[in-house]
């Protein structure tokens, strides 16, 4: 039914959460698009008027960057980075952690699964 | 943190003056330099600029993509070949 930026809003929740499942949208965004469109955030989805989707749509449409989009964008931001040569361009290529993080150990996230080294333990 | 937009980017005043008298003369030369914290301004572009990077100079060709980073972002300062012993996966 609600269908916005090409994502389906879960129908139960309140407009205001529901929002954020779209992506490039968490709760602070969400409440300022609502107050823009003039759309209470206490309704759920599944109540709301076609005229009150539609003016979500118009507010998201003019001014935010979200979902395909906006993670095209993110990918070309790096992929600048990685062209460029530079630092942090040089990490993203390696899959370390991009923000001078510690990776003696953790950095888990970015270098994935533990690969064992042999010999690492102490004598 | 980022630095305050009052002062603007932080430039290397001997650095940036080698490089106009370069555009003024538009001529092309290697600048050595060690101010590898030195914003990258738009005048730089086309200008390649020897980097230091505590042990040799690192030859750093300015494209318009790379206005706005510092110059040490394009000399790494560390060399990591890999652990002895570790196969390819």
């Amino acid at each position: 039914m609600a269908r916005i930026a090409g994502v389906d809003l879960p129908k139960e929740k309140r407009i205001e959460a529901a929002l954020t499942y779209i992506f490039g949208i968490g709760f602070y965004r969400s409440r300022k698009i609502l107050e823009k469109a003039g759309v209470s955030p206490d309704i759920r989805v599944k109540a709301l008027a076609d005229a009150d989707v539609a003016k979500i749509r118009s507010v998201l449409d003019s001014d935010y960057k979200v979902e395909g989009s906006l993670r095209a964008e993110v990918t070309m931001n790096i992929k600048r980075l990685m062209d460029v040569g530079c630092y942090r361009g040089l990490r993203h290529r390696r899959g370390l952690p991009v923000n001078g993080q510690r990776t003696r150990t953790n950095a888990r996230t970015r270098k994935g699964r533990k690969k064992t080294v042999a010999g690492k333990r102490k004598k | 943190m980022a630095r305050s937009v009052k002062k603007g980017p932080y430039l290397d005043p001997k650095l940036v003056s080698k490089i106009e008298a370069l555009n003024n003369t538009r001529s092309k030369k290697v600048i050595k330099t060690w101010a590898r914290r030195c914003t990258i301004p738009p005048e730089f572009v086309g200008h390649t600029v020897a980097v230091h990077n505590g042990n040799k100079f690192i030859p750093v060709f300015i494209t318009e993509n790379m206005v706005g980073h510092k110059l040490g972002e394009f000399s790494p300062t560390r060399t990591y070949r890999g652990h002895s012993g570790r196969k390819e996966r």
